[in-house]
């Protein structure tokens, strides 16, 4: 508002600003420092104290050997659970997501719209309310304790958010070139591939990021409808931290946390924009 | 309808009448599957899940039909009653908290702040965690042995006590210090969003007038919020009720239960427990949480609209 002479009010304002981001840092650097330290390290020294060496041991116990409950193998098989049952979960989920939205914007017909509200009341329901009858169904159909029945719980209930995305993406493509496109005989699936997905780059990019970072993330259904051989991360994570055998190793904990938490700081990092905008797309219209 | 169909169904005449309605069909057919989903996945299972809470099922499902028994015990349990007061206190204060921090954040970042983008990616990149991630981040810092008290004796704060994880009566506020961590930067975001889209002419218009900073963000900025607050208390509130990975990863609930929220009831009970009747009656009772703050705003959001 004024220009950028040095003046009091700019200084305290910057001071808050820069205070704050020390406040937001402080765990991810706490996280980072103790899981290059060794426990000595750690009885000796204090949280914010730099590792008097920097080692690596913690990380390698958490990949590879820590105790998650019954096995000691570490988390790593557990990330590549977690990466098995997110990339078909966003793909499926942003598929539908699409020809949900492309339907119901350009082709309305009669219940339609009815139909979308329904759907967008899946957005709001906790999961506590859908959970045992999900685990019956599974049960019935063969899938409980797979990473097939984790991957279609992920499509079901996060298609709600997926479709509402695409909807209000497409709800602002002129009617017209649709219109256009149908007179000139083009077809559903023409329509759809030839006009609105090409246009559709930043809305795919929202969709799949969103589902990447909530499916990842996901605890609830992990910890229900997984088994041993199937935990995600997370679940892996929260059963390596309250696993007490001997002495707890708080390096390890952490290192297995930001194993944990890796792959979407870097989805945020590299493409923050979309995940922003994926954030704000519910919960602020116009 | 006269005109030659192109594209992936351009064939001869008899069949042109059947890709004509095939064309019709089309957009109901690629519904259909998501449709049947939501009918029995969404609406089935919340009645199912309704039946359940109406028998006396216990490990496994039973038939038998109680009425409102279970709603009944759930009434008289005291680790129920201990979960919804905590998630009274947690939701309150966390919402609070989150929203005004988000919006003081918010202001001050938009005085054309240098290295904004860098400041909105460090107050946001918590939102890209797990709450299983914080919880356990938070664990670790608020240890009552090793953590920020042994860190506050360290540096000559000797007599420094924060022992709020193991403490029955405070334990349910460290839920909230690390969901404000995790969440008032999205809150902040919101915040963000709706600054901007606020004309900036009638605060120039203000300015000049005379209207002092302060007062033109109390008498004409806020009042333009109304909605991002609406959104962010709808938002804060839900994460609230739905909170189950937080206080798993952070307390387990403990001490005892004295740190316990609903949707932990609800999953120890249903799967740990062998109280499928009761965890059934709690869910229930959660979805009727969320649709009174719900119901409300989607039908003023809807009476705006006509």
């Amino acid at each position: 508002m004024m220009n950028s002479s040095f003046n009091w009010s700019r200084a305290f304002l910057y001071s808050v600003l820069v205070f704050f981001c020390l406040i937001y840092l402080m765990p991810l650097f706490v996280m980072v420092i103790t899981s290059f330290k060794t426990l000595p390290d750690i009885k000796a020294g204090n949280l914010m104290s730099l590792p008097q060496d920097w080692v690596f041991g913690a990380w390698e116990k958490a990949w590879s050997s820590a105790c998650t409950g019954v096995k000691c193998e570490g988390v790593k098989g557990y990330f590549f659970n977690s990466f098995q049952m997110v990339i078909p979960a966003v793909l499926l989920s942003t598929l539908l997501g699409a020809f949900n939205g492309y339907v119901v914007t350009k082709w309305q017909f009669r219940g339609s719209n009815l139909f979308f509200s329904l759907l967008l009341f899946g957005c709001f329901i906790p999961f506590q309310v859908i959970l045992l009858p999900m685990a019956a169904m599974l049960g019935k159909l063969g899938l409980a304790n797979t990473t097939a029945g984790l991957v279609i719980v992920h499509v079901i209930y996060g298609m709600a958010f997926t479709t509402l995305f695409f909807r209000n993406f497409y709800i602002g493509i002129p009617d017209e070139l649709v219109k256009a496109a149908k007179l000139d005989g083009a077809g559903f699936f023409t329509i759809f591939f030839k006009i609105l997905l090409p246009l559709s780059t930043p809305i795919i990019m929202v969709t799949i990021i969103w589902q990447f970072t909530s499916i990842w993330n996901d605890f609830l259904f992990g910890v229900v409808y997984s088994g041993s051989e199937t935990q995600p991360i997370t679940v892996a994570l929260n059963n390596l931290v309250n696993t007490s055998t001997g002495v707890k190793e708080y390096n390890v904990d952490m290192a297995a946390a930001i194993i944990a938490a890796l792959p979407t700081l870097l989805v945020y990092v590299l493409a923050g924009k979309y995940f922003v905008r994926g954030l704000t797309a519910g919960s602020v219209k116009g | 309808m006269e005109r030659t169909v192109t594209a992936p169904t351009n064939r001869s005449a008899p069949q042109k009448s059947f890709a004509d309605k095939l064309q019709h069909w089309l957009p109901k057919i690629v519904l259909a599957p998501t449709m049947l989903i939501t009918v029995v996945c969404i609406y089935g299972f919340i009645f199912w899940t309704a039946a359940l809470s109406m028998t006396n099922s216990r490990f496994l499902p039973s038939f038998k039909f109680v009425g409102f028994a279970q709603y009944e015990k759930l009434m008289e349990n005291d680790r129920w009653m201990t979960s919804i007061t905590n998630l009274a206190i947690f939701g309150v204060l966390f919402l609070v908290i989150a929203i005004v921090l988000g919006a003081f954040l918010a202001i001050f970042l938009d005085q054309n702040i240098r290295q904004e983008g860098a400041i909105r990616t460090i107050y946001l990149y918590p939102m890209a965690l797990s709450f299983i991630v914080t919880g356990t981040a938070w664990k670790w810092i608020l240890n009552p042995g090793l953590g920020i008290e042994k860190m506050m004796h360290d540096w000559g704060f000797v007599n420094f006590e924060f022992d709020w994880l193991v403490n029955s009566e405070m334990s349910v506020y460290t839920l909230v210090i690390a969901a404000v961590w995790q969440s008032s930067g999205f809150v902040m975001a919101m915040f963000l969003a709706g600054l901007r889209g606020i004309d900036s002419s009638i605060i120039k218009a203000a300015q000049i007038d005379g209207a002092s900073l302060p007062t033109i963000y109390l008498k004409i900025i806020l009042p333009c919020l109304r909605p991002v607050v609406f959104s962010a208390v709808i938002i804060t509130s839900h994460i609230a009720i739905k909170s189950f990975d937080l206080v798993t990863a952070l307390t387990s609930g403990g001490p005892g239960y004295s740190s316990d929220l609903p949707a932990l009831f609800m999953y120890a009970h249903s799967f740990t427990r062998g109280q499928i009747g009761l965890g059934s009656a709690s869910a229930m009772m959660m979805l009727g949480g969320i649709l009174a703050i719900l119901v409300p705003y989607l039908y003023s959001e809807l009476r705006e609209k006509k």
